[in-house]
């Protein structure tokens, strides 16, 4: 324990350039920590809000530009589509989804908000309600959860819809918070049912279906079925499945976490090289002092755990500050950029702290070794002559 | 016990040492063919014109080098067939060094200097001799005990590094030249002290090119280009 002393009062007596070595460890397991972290957190928020869509396939029209000055034949999917994808589907449901926006108002309040039309049968596979009930006719609407709050909606609340030939509806359900969905968002949506739907706006073809696929097996099958079916002479519809979309996410985050972490391994290098620098330093003006200490009887070893210890004091100071401040820098931008820190106290990104702070006191550990190798095997009479 | 009686069996013998330097411009021979016995409880001293070989000879045995031809023993060990942590322990427990710079280790103060060898040799301060009654021995003032190396005349230095290399008790003292960065008068005291320690029977050797501080010792040993004469 002389030697972990020695190497404290070492530390201290240069304690600028000590500072500066463990500034640069702190940058670096700040660096990879909070990388982590954020990466992880987003990771974790997308993947919730994905699950509440699970395995589901989404069919939209396709528009390329030939079609857009061709009328409004190609617009949307026709009853005859949602007839084939419901071969193509087997015993899976099939939900065809009318959507649009639309001006509503509530008492004086006047704003906008994405209109969907679903039959009423359909809606409880789709959609949860935490309050009043499902629609059964073409009299009620419900409300999502945000949009419901911002507009202080409740059960039986008048909402008027459209501005010209404006119709009022009635609040009949007020559903569960869903997130955001690769199919439908209900959260600032109103729900009306079909028929109101295309009584309403005069529209027959629909804007997306939605396949819930039971098995996820099934989910490749029954999507080349449909492509197959509609798609055969020219491409008249998008397929895409929300697990396929996760996955696409989910890499690329990965791949911006690979580059970022990387970002954070090279900034511990240099912290690494600025330790081995001030370790070299020291090694080189107490050659003298390492002359006498091993004339007067102690081993190589105990030289050189002498430095390494001093490694290793600088990369823990280092390290702890990073953990703390990554901690807190990782609670700044949860809540800046998800607007939560609840991803933050989870063990997954709680434990990219400890693997930051690992680095950094490995990193110092290895800057280190080379000079207390050095400063243990100086020959003792070269050492005790230097000046 | 006092002395170095006839018939005891050496704790320093010199068997036919040559050590030569190997240098780009050719070897330099320190020392060329030197045999010697030293018995315990001698003190000697060692003289001769600069580059003589004095610290040569002093470091070997201080078992800091090993010889390039002929053998050197040390309280019986053969110094050229021991590992390096040997030789180290060795220092550590039988060989007490002191040094013409002082050589004390400036992040610690007088009495955690003093300490330091017995923390080597023990991992903790109560072991062997008490620093403080080694301190005392040496004859430093007792209000100096917490004081730095810097804040201390070299005389107080020199004292305090006596007591370093005796706090383990060694059986062995060198000495290169521990009075050359020292007035005549504190010089004289520090013998006197390295005196006092032989009479209680450690066998010390000591480098010097004063005669005044030669005349301290009960034999000389006469260097001259690597040889003893
Ligand atoms: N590490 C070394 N490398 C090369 N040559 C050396 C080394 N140490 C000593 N020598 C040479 O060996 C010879 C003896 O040196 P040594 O230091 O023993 O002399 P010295 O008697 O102590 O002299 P001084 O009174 O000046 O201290 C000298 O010629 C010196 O140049
Ligand atoms: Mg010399």
């Amino acid at each position: 324990m002389i030697f972990f002393e020695f190497a404290k009062r070492n530390i201290r007596l240069h304690w600028l350039r000590s500072l500066l070595a463990v500034i640069g460890i702190t940058i670096g397991v700040v660096a990879i920590t909070s990388m982590g972290i954020l990466g992880n957190s987003l990771v974790l928020s997308i993947s919730n809000t994905l699950t509440s869509v699970g395995d589901t396939i989404v069919i939209t029209p396709h528009t390329s530009f030939q079609n857009f000055g061709g009328g409004s034949s190609t617009s949307g999917i026709s009853e005859r589509d949602v007839e084939q994808i419901r071969r193509s589907s087997g015993s899976n449901a099939v939900i065809p989804v009318y959507a649009g926006g639309d001006r509503i108002a509530i008492g004086r309040d006047v704003g906008a908000a994405t209109i969907y039309g679903l039959d009423p049968k359909d809606i409880p596979l789709l959609l949860e309600v935490v309050n009043g009930t499902y629609i059964r006719s073409s009299s009620g609407v419900m409300v999502g959860s945000r949009i419901a709050e911002e507009f202080n909606l409740k059960l039986g609340s008048q909402i008027t819809i459209g501005s010209d030939d404006a119709t009022a509806v009635r609040v009949v359900g007020i559903l569960k918070e869903r997130g955001v969905g690769f199919d439908i968002n209900p959260d600032f949506g109103i729900i009306a049912s079909d028929q109101w739907f295309s009584e309403r706006y005069g529209v027959s073809s629909y804007d997306q279906v939605i396949v819930k696929v039971k098995n996820l097996d099934e989910i490749d099958r029954v999507k080349s079925a449909i492509e197959e079916k509609l798609n055969r002479r020219e491409t008249t519809v998008n397929v895409l499945d929300t697990r396929a979309i996760l996955e696409g996410i989910l890499s690329a985050f990965n791949q911006i976490k690979i580059f970022t972490t990387a970002i954070g391994g090279i900034s511990l290098i240099v912290a690494g090289v600025s330790i081995f620098n001030v370790m070299m330093m020291s090694v080189t003006e107490r050659t003298k002092e390492i002359g006498v200490i091993r004339s007067i009887g102690t081993q190589k070893s105990e030289v050189l755990k002498m430095f390494l210890d001093e490694a290793i004091i600088l990369g823990l100071i280092g390290s702890l500050v990073g953990g703390v401040l990554s901690f807190a820098g990782g609670y700044a931008v949860s809540q800046i950029m998800l607007q939560t820190t609840e991803y933050l106290f989870v063990p997954s990104s709680l434990i990219n702290i400890l693997y930051g702070m690992l680095f950094g006191v490995v990193t110092s550990l290895l800057s280190g070794i080379y000079p207390a190798w050095k400063a243990a095997n100086l020959n003792p009479i070269e050492a005790l002559r230097h000046e | 016990m006092s002395g170095g009686g006839e018939g005891r069996t050496p704790i320093i013998t010199f068997d036919h040492v040559t050590k030569v330097y190997s240098l780009p411009a050719g070897d330099v021979v320190a020392l060329n063919d030197v045999s010697m016995d030293v018995l315990p409880g001698e003190f000697i001293a060692v003289m001769g014109p600069s580059g003589s070989g004095k610290s040569t000879m002093l470091n070997l045995i201080g078992c800091l080098d090993v010889p390039t031809s002929g053998k050197v023993f040390i309280k019986g060990h053969d110094i050229r067939t021991m590992a390096d942590t040997d030789l180290t322990r060795l220092r550590r427990d039988h060989i007490g060094f002191v040094f013409q710079q002082f050589n004390l280790l400036p992040l610690l103060n007088v009495v955690e200097n003093v300490e330091f060898p017995l923390i080597l040799k023990c991992g903790r301060k109560e072991c062997g001799l008490k620093a403080y009654e080694v301190i005392r021995a040496v004859g430093l003032e007792e209000g100096l005990d917490t004081h730095t190396p810097s804040e201390l005349s070299g005389g107080q230095q020199q004292r305090v590094a006596i007591a370093r290399a005796l706090v383990n008790d060694p059986d062995i003292i060198i000495c290169d030249e521990p009075t050359g960065n020292l007035d005549s008068k504190s010089g004289a005291t520090i013998m006197e002290v390295l005196a006092s320690m032989n009479q209680r029977g450690k066998t010390i050797i000591v480098v010097t090119h004063d005669p005044k501080i030669a005349a301290f010792a009960r034999r000389t040993l006469e260097l001259l280009d690597g040889r003893i004469v």
